[in-house]
Order: C-alpha cells, then structure tokens, then sequence
C-alpha cells in the first residue's frame, strides 16, 4: 500500500507494539490530590470561579474561559477545593493551579443541558464545545471551538481527523480507533453539521492497517466521509504535512488551515466533541499511553484530569530500574520530566520513560555538512545553516532563511549524524523572534 | 520533591548514524581500491597507506593536545583524509612525501580553518596538490611492473592506443587507488545504496565531463575514447569519494548538481587544454571553493510557499 505522504520526514523506531494490544483501563486517581493548572490550552488562562474551601462536583465547572481564546476547566472528582496556589506543570514551570481534596464520592453535578443534534442551531453547538472545555487533545492544545469558528464557514472544504499518531510510542489513538470508532465517526458527524460544504477525511497512517478496515466499514453508508491512507513517516500528523498529504494544498506560517479551506481535529478531541454534544459530558478525562523500556508493564489508561502522572507509573507497574529519562509526551516533541510530581492535563498524551537517555549520552559535535537535516525538514527549511545563525542571533538572515517556518518537529536533530541541537536553537531563535514581534 | 531526572528539550531520541559511523563507512568503501593498490604496486603502497594515516591522525591528535581543544580523532574523518590522500600517491612517492603531505592536508587546510565540517576545501586534494607543486617529477612518474611509463591519459593524448579492459581492472600506472575502476565502482555502489553519498554529485560530475569531452576533445563522440577518459587518471576517485564530501560540497540539492557540473566541466577543461593530461584534484578544489556562493544561490523554497511540491 502506497499511502499519501509530504516531502521529508524520518522513519524512527516506532516502538508502538509495546502498548499497541493493550486494552484502554481505567483508573481513578490514587493520590488525594488533584490539581488543575488554570493555563492547559493556548490562549488567556481560565480563571477560577470556586474558592479555597468550596466543596465541588465533579463534572463541575471549577475555572471559566477569560475571552473568547481561552477554554473552562472541569473538575473529574468530587471534592474540596484545598487551594489555589503554584503547582509544578508538565513543562517544568511553576503555574496557577486549583488543588482539589479527592473525596472518593465521584459525586457528579448535572452535564452541560443538550438537545439532539437535528434540533440545534450552529452556534448552540459550537457553544456546547466551548463550553466543555475541548482543545486540541493533540499537544498543542488550541481551544476547539476557535478552530470551528472560521470566518468563512461556507468555505470550510475539508474536515479532517487526525488519526495519524505518527508520533512514536504512543497508542492512546490507536486504541480509541479500536474500541470506540463509532464515537469518532460520530463526532466527526458532529463537526461536518457545523460546515454543509465540507468533506470528513478519516486520515490513518499504513501501519495501522485494521483501524483503516475499522473505519472503512464504518463509512460505508457516510457519503461525505472518506477514510484516507497514508504512508508512515514521521511527521505525518503535524497539521500542514497532514493538510497536504491528504488535500493537495499547502499552507505556511502566516496562514491557518482554514485559510486552505481545511479543519484539523486529533481523534481524543473528536470523540471529545461526541460526548460534550451527545451526551452533555464536559472534558474531564482522556486517554494516556504509559509506554518506554523503563516501564514495567506499559499500556493505555483512561485518566481524570488533575491526576498526578506518578499514580499512572504506579498503575503500570514502576519502573523496572531508575530510568535515565523521563517524558510528557512521545520521544519526538514530548517534555522531559525532572519530577513526576505534575499533573495530567488535556493535552497529556503519554508518559514515556527511557533506561537511556540519547541526549546526553551522545555530547553534540561539528556539522559536517551533510545535508541529512536537509532532506528530513518536512518544512524544507536548511536546519544547519538556521542553527548557526540562532547561535549569532541574526534576526535578519533567520527570517530571510524562512526560519519562522520551521514547526519543530525534531526530524533536523533526530537525523543529525553529529547530534547537534538543531531543533533546540531554532526553537528558541523562533520563539524569541515572535516573542519580540508580539510586544511590537 | 521527588527525585530529579535528566532533561532536554525534544526530540529525545536520536538516529544511529553518526559521524564516525559515516567515516568508517567511508573507509570501508576505499578497501577493495586500497587492497588493489596494495596488491599491484606492492610493498611500496602499503607503506604510503600506512604512513599518511597515521600521520594525519597524529597531526589531527598534536594540534588539539597544543592548541588545547578536545581530541577529535575518534571522528575518524583524520583517517579518510590520510587515506584518500595515500590513494591519490604514485607508488614512487617516498614516505617523508606521505607525512609532508598530510601536515599539510590536517595543519593548514583543516585544523587552522577550525577543524572538522570548516575546511574550505578538500583536505587531501589541497595535500596532493602541495605534493605536486613541491615534487612534480616525483609526483608525476608512474611506473608499472617495475618500469616507469606514461599514464593511459598521456598516452591517448599524443594519440597513442590504449587497452580499455586494462584500464577498466587497474592493470595500468597511475595513483595507488586511481587505478581500479572495477574497484572504485564496488566501493561507491557500497556508498550509494548505505545511503552515505548522494548520487548526484557523481552524476552531474560524469554526465557534464562525457558532454565536455564529446564536444571539445577533439576525437567527437568516439565511445572508445570516451570511455578512456572516463576509466583513466583519478576521475572515478574524484567524483565518487572526493567531490561527495559533504564538508566541502554544497548542503542544497540543486547545489549539488551545480557542483558536479562545475566539476566536470572544469576536469575537462584541464585535460583539453591544459598541459597536464589529468585534471580531476584542481577541478574538484577549485569548485569547492565556488560551494558558499552555490549554496547561497540555490536556497529552497520552503513549504506553504512552492517548496512542498
């Protein structure tokens, strides 16, 4: 099979049979703690409506959106709010977190109120999403309701679900499309009510080839959704590479995928959307892969929001010796952990731990001009002569080098025979170029 | 706080090729032209080998322990520029040639230009080149079984005749590795299918030298005489393992088929017209020194602006 594909790209370990036959299970969080940053999406930070003290719900609203850029956040447990103070995130940053006292009732406060799908207007749906508190599950976590808010819609061609997983490791996708593949084609549904010109693109990668046989017979009898192959490579998920592997069309830094007439939703943030608008549930869980060669016994967790990723190392059975690295996220755009003692938010998708670490095993030499970064930039961008001018802090030739462009997708310091830090100094450079442009 | 581990940022994975993987792959795909070297010219040859890698791996080792610079030498890239340029020898040469040579390749061209990935151009090529200025009759006496000759490139020059089969297995004078092109060829199918050269380089190299040949040398597109020129002096050497390497060839590809025209057509230039019947070292330095300005000319178009295509 033959898939879609972009120029570029590498092809890692994949390391995906590892989690792959594991059943998603559940667990309830095992710490008494549960703690929600108040910044989980991009955007303006909620802000909390509950004070230190109040007893909540769970599935209640304990922190509102501040703007139309920014998202609520829900509670999973029942509890008491224990305080609202500066917590450790997965990033390694100390940030405005609501702490909440488990108190094991699960007691649940009445869902978001919906009627069926037929008998409500766009803009009820939309809000019902906004509502609930979906961004993109993905990792990048822009508010979803931003995304199905274009300013044309009518010219909104193609909807397409991200069921890629190109990132290595992971499976957490890969599961939801096993277990519950009539909950994404229903959600995607859902968004294909929101724009009548458009098509639904499933779009999965050629090596999970019994979720395309899945999907395939699921869509039989849904005209305007399509199931689209694509070949395995990496990054095949990240949303231009996918927009133009399945569409044709090309989009760059200054446009969004709706400016090509193209919607992205990863598939937690579709079946998201399923149960918010079906169902009136906010987003208060998601699907973790706990995966690595350190992990004793790696598999898919269906977690709460809020639990401390050291509960999900418990539950899959330790460490089998002390890793040498530790990973929110997959290995390739994952965080690195120096403390486990953070909690789980809506765009968690993994805990990956390593006996080895690469990185500092392998100290970084010269460039030797080889051209590997080259060929491997999905964005075609020259990784090495970028990385040098990051070292001069030459804005100029940065930006004249299309250095803006580059979505730091590691393929550049992955390849790298030398092991230079490609994607590291780029993503610095770039983001102190945007930084300054935005205080312009 | 619990305990702490190592961070980076991402991505924490990293592929299995590394420099000195690339290197000794490298110096795997110079055996059988090596071993050839060795096996036709004997004793002679095997010192030179021996003789410039060491001593390009000892200056490589000096330069940094004065300079105070952490050894590089477990790069293994001494080690091809030692070899390449023992291969580029004739077996006369003497060994105090070999160690000047190097000296002058690891000092001058590439540690003081900074060491490895900085050389402007290719290290052994500007070695055999010095050799060639301060020794040319050394430099340019081949002899065969014992017997000093011409070289096939000289012979074909003053019209003389030449067997091709010879020249195709290496039974001919020239440079300890030139002379195989059967054994070139093995080495460099070996560099292109590890994906460790681009085929372009070569092939732009080949392709331009053949067109320039055909319609300037004077014998139009006789296949005999072109495949002379082809099989004869350190072409296939040069345009397989020399004008690949990466530090002095350009990062784009486009700016590699540029290069290999470059250096094709500057090759045949030399052997038309100049008074030397071989080429290949100057045109491949002089086109390594046009690679920043062919870099700077074919810069890509990136993606979501015509380069996704």
């Amino acid at each position: 099979m033959s898939g879609l594909t972009f120029k570029g790209g590498i092809h890692t370990y994949e390391g995906k049979e590892l989690t792959k036959d594991k059943k998603i299970t559940d667990l309830q969080p095992v710490s008494p703690e549960l703690v929600y940053p108040l910044s989980q999406h991009i955007g303006a930070p909620a802000v909390p409506v509950v004070n230190v003290g109040d007893r909540v719900l769970r599935a209640q609203m304990i922190a509102d959106a501040n703007g139309f850029v920014s998202s609520p956040i829900y509670s999973a447990v029942s509890g008491t709010v224990k305080a609202i103070e500066n917590r450790r995130n997965v990033q390694g940053v100390m940030t405005m977190s609501i702490v909440i006292e488990n108190d094991e009732l699960y007691e649940e406060a009445p869902g978001i109120p919906v009627r069926p799908i037929n008998e409500m207007t766009k803009e009820e749906v939309i809000e019902i999403i906004r509502r609930a508190g979906i961004i993109g599950m993905g990792g990048a976590g822009f508010p979803t309701h931003v995304k199905l808010s274009p300013k044309n819609p009518g010219k909104i061609h193609f909807v397409i679900a991200n069921c890629a997983e190109c990132e290595p490791y992971l499976t957490s996708d890969y599961r939801r499309m096993i277990e519950e593949p009539e909950k994404l084609v229903a959600g995607l549904k859902i968004i294909l009510c929101l724009f009548e010109h458009a098509k639904g693109i499933l779009a999965v990668e050629d090596n999970k080839p019994d979720c395309i046989r899945i999907l395939k017979d699921l869509c039989i009898d849904e005209p305007r959704i399509s199931v689209k192959v694509l070949k395995t490579k990496y990054p095949q998920g990240s949303e231009r590479q996918l927009i133009y592997a399945t569409t044709g069309r090309a989009i760059n830094s200054s446009m969004l995928p709706a400016d090509a007439g193209c919607i992205v939703n990863n598939v937690d943030t579709i079946v998201a959307i399923y149960h918010a608008v079906i169902e009136g549930r906010p987003l208060m869980e998601r699907i973790v892969t706990v995966t690595g060669d350190a992990v004793r016994y790696p598999q898919n967790f269906r977690v709460y929001t809020g639990t401390n990723y050291n509960d999900l190392i418990e539950a899959a059975g330790g460490f089998k010796s002390p890793p040498g690295k530790i990973i929110s996220g997959g290995p390739m755009m994952g965080f690195a952990l120096f403390d486990t003692n953070v909690p789980v938010t809506k765009s968690s998708s993994a805990v990956t731990a390593f006996l080895k670490d690469p990185v500092s095993e392998n100290p970084p030499g010269a460039c030797i001009n080889c051209g590997r970064c080259v060929e491997a930039c999905p964005s075609r961008l020259l990784p090495s002569k970028l990385a040098d001018i990051a070292e001069h802090y030459d804005e100029d030739r940065f930006t004249k080098m299309n250095g803006l462009e580059c979505v730091e997708c590691g393929c550049c310091s992955y390849i790298c025979p030398a092991r230079r830090h490609l994607t590291q100094e780029i993503k610095m450079m770039r983001q102190s170029v945007l930084a300054k442009r935005k205080k312009k | 706080m619990s305990e702490s581990y190592n961070v980076s940022a991402s991505p924490h994975v990293r592929s299995a090729v590394s420099t000195s993987k690339i290197m000794f792959f490298v110096t795997v795909s110079l055996l059988p032209a090596c071993g050839y070297g060795i096996y036709q010219f004997g004793f002679n040859a095997a010192l030179l080998v021996a003789v410039c890698i060491a001593s390009c791996v000892i200056f490589e080792l000096l330069f940094e322990l004065i300079i105070k610079k952490r050894p590089t030498i477990s790069d293994l890239s001494a080690v091809v520029t030692g070899l390449l340029l023992a291969l580029n020898l004739p077996c006369d040469a003497t060994w105090w040639m070999g160690i000047i040579g190097s000296a002058f390749a690891i000092i001058v061209v590439k540690m003081l230009f900074g060491g490895l990935g900085q050389n402007f151009m290719n290290p052994a090529l500007a070695g055999r080149c010095f050799l060639m200025i301060c020794f040319t009759a050394r430099m340019t006496s081949f002899s065969f079984d014992g017997v000093t000759c011409a070289t096939p490139l000289y012979t074909i020059r003053e019209g003389g005749y030449v067997q091709l089969t010879d020249m195709f297995l290496g039974r001919i004078p020239g440079t300890i590795g030139e002379v195989s092109t059967l054994a070139l060829l093995i080495g460099a199918a070996f560099l292109i299918i590890t994906g460790v050269i681009d085929f372009r380089i070569p092939c732009a190299y080949l392709v331009s030298f053949v067109i320039f040949m055909g319609l300037f040398a004077g014998h139009g597109w006789d296949i005999t005489y072109l495949a002379a020129q082809l099989c004869g002096g350190g072409l296939m050497l040069g345009a397989f393992f020399m004008a690949t390497d990466y530090v002095t060839s350009p990062i784009t590809r486009t700016g590699r088929i540029i290069f290999g025209i470059c250096c094709g057509l500057l090759t045949g230039l030399f052997r038309v017209f100049s008074s030397s019947a071989e080429g290949v070292s100057y045109a491949i330095i002089i086109s390594n020194l046009l690679v920043p300005l062919i870099e700077r000319m074919t810069l890509p178009k990136c993606f979501g602006k015509g380069g996704e295509i």
